[in-house]
């Protein structure tokens, strides 16, 4: 699993970091994504549905993803 | 002493003012000398011009929009609206409830006014107030609808995407331990969940139903009508804030409460409409003698309402030709951004939808970013991305919708509009985003 730290960061600065860890990362690679900005509960989700990627789940501020397509 | 009876006419009956009157005479400039033409003589303080208003235009503002895209914030004045509010100035300053030639004269003013809006509403003109803007004429519907229907229950049901002003009474309503709110969710085109709906006005203890004719900030159109039925079967009063839609759609049956805003359809700001069904129960939430009537509390701005009322007629009848022409700019909006720009999310309902709205969200982009690089090119928009709300939260909307938050931009047209700004703006959109995802490193 690879942790992404955007704590105190604001969107879609999470977004935009996600997006490049998943870039080089293989399929079936699991992100946390540590993120307080309150549009990130809306737009990591709304990420994985543009994007084909599944959504894990949120607990917090934490939210994890799975890379499921290149 | 005798007092005059109200009814007696005036010495001046011949020029009783109406909003026909007001509205259809010709067009005369704010700068001309010729608005003074009702027989007053130039005041001296005149001579010496006041500059409040120079000052500010001739102030530089880098930023200058050339295109205004921004209507359902605020739409530009409609010329019939300017035309009768410069001519009801005159006439419309006096107090309507005091019984002298002037304040009947307001009075006077302020009944035509209110006749011709309930004309157009297709209302009758005692179920009409005005309020000093659409959120105040909201809170009263809202508030009122609430506090009329205390012994029949205390739950507030609305949709999750209502304007604000709703959910702020919602969420005050629950702090105070008034009552209930039911927040009732939409799907991913921002369309109510009808059964939802159903289930939660049909609850025991509803005291109102509150739903908005159409997303203010998507634009996709509320299924009023059924929902309304629904209300109706389980005897709750629906109140429909038609702001967005008055002067841009017919207006849909099925309220018992409906309320709007002048300025979003080109008539001037602070003016709000409430009409209250008659039979419907109201209640007023401010103190005041008349605690069963709405009516604002305090002056009414009478040459704004006059200005309203001219300008709501001159937008019904134009209503069919613009809807058709404004629809047509938006679906080529909706269809070009999907083509030129990358990774974008054209949001709310592609076909059932206001003629004049359309939201779209790029990813990786910062809406705030989007927003002063379109105004730097000339084109002033609004956005539901939280970095440009005074909250730094997202757009309840976009959040109910469980659409893409950032990078948004809400795009609303009006009758001054052209092909050619539109088109304008799809050719700078596309370079502007990939710019500012550059920087960020996308």
């Amino acid at each position: 699993m690879t942790e992404i730290d955007c704590l105190g960061r604001r969107c879609p600065i999470p977004v935009i970091e996600l997006a490049k860890a998943a870039r080089s990362a293989p399929v079936g690679e699991v992100f946390r994504v540590l993120a307080d900005d309150p549009a990130a509960a809306n737009d990591i989700p709304a990420w994985c549905r543009l994007k084909g990627q599944e959504f894990l789940g949120q607990s917090g501020h934490a939210f994890e993803v799975r890379k499921i397509k290149d | 002493m005798q007092r005059r009876p109200v009814a007696e006419p005036d010495t001046d009956a011949q020029a009783l003012p109406t909003v026909a009157h007001y509205s259809t005479r010709p067009y005369r400039s704010v700068a001309g000398s010729d608005l003074h033409d009702s027989g007053h003589a130039p005041d001296a303080c005149l001579q010496q011009p006041d500059d409040t208003v120079s000052q500010v235009k001739n102030s530089a503002d880098p930023a200058g929009a050339a295109s205004y895209f921004d209507a359902a914030t605020a739409a530009p004045l409609h010329p019939v609206a300017r035309e009768a509010w410069h001519a009801a100035l005159d006439d419309g300053w006096a107090d309507p409830d005091r019984l002298y030639a002037s304040g009947r004269r307001a009075r006077r003013l302020l009944e035509a006014a209110q006749a011709a809006v309930a004309e157009s509403l297709e209302v009758r003109p005692d179920e009409l107030s005005f309020w000093p803007s659409g959120t105040a004429a909201l809170h009263a519907g809202v508030l009122g609808g609430l506090a009329g229907r205390q012994r029949a229950g205390a739950t507030l049901v609305h949709s999750a995407i209502e304007h604000s002003a709703v959910l702020h009474i919602a969420a005050q309503h629950v702090a105070a331990q008034q009552g209930d709110a039911t927040s009732v969710g939409v799907d991913l085109l921002g369309r109510l969940d009808l059964e939802a709906w159903d289930a939660a006005v049909s609850a025991p203890g509803v005291a109102l139903a509150s739903l908005i004719s159409a997303s203010h900030e998507v634009g996709t159109v509320q299924p009023v009508e059924v929902a309304g039925a629904y209300c109706k079967e389980a005897g709750v009063p629906l109140l429909v804030d038609a702001a967005q839609t008055l002067g841009r759609a017919p207006v849909p049956e099925g309220w018992s409460l409906l309320t709007a805003s002048a300025h979003k359809w080109g008539g001037p700001p602070g003016v709000g409409l409430l009409v209250v069904r008659k039979g419907v129960r109201w209640r007023s939430p401010y103190p005041g003698d008349d605690l069963f009537r709405p009516q604002p509390r305090g002056a009414a701005d009478i040459p704004a309402i006059v200005a309203a009322a001219a300008s709501l007629r001159a937008v019904l009848d134009e209503e069919d030709t613009e809807a058709k022409r404004l629809s047509a700019l938006v679906e080529r909006i909706r269809a070009e951004v999907a083509r030129s720009v990358p990774d974008v999310e054209v949001v709310g309902d592609p076909e059932n939808r206001l003629p004049h709205l359309v939201t779209f969200s790029c990813l990786y982009v910062d809406g705030e970013a989007l927003l002063h690089a379109l105004d730097r090119a000339g084109f002033a928009v609004s956005s539901g991305s939280s970095c440009t709300a005074s909250t730094l939260q997202p757009s309840h909307v976009l959040e109910a919708m469980g659409v893409l938050s950032h990078g948004n931009v809400r795009v609303s047209l009006h009758r001054g509009t052209t092909a050619e700004e539109v088109d304008q703006f799809l050719a700078v959109l596309p370079g502007l985003v990939t710019g500012i995802r550059a920087e960020a490193g996308m």
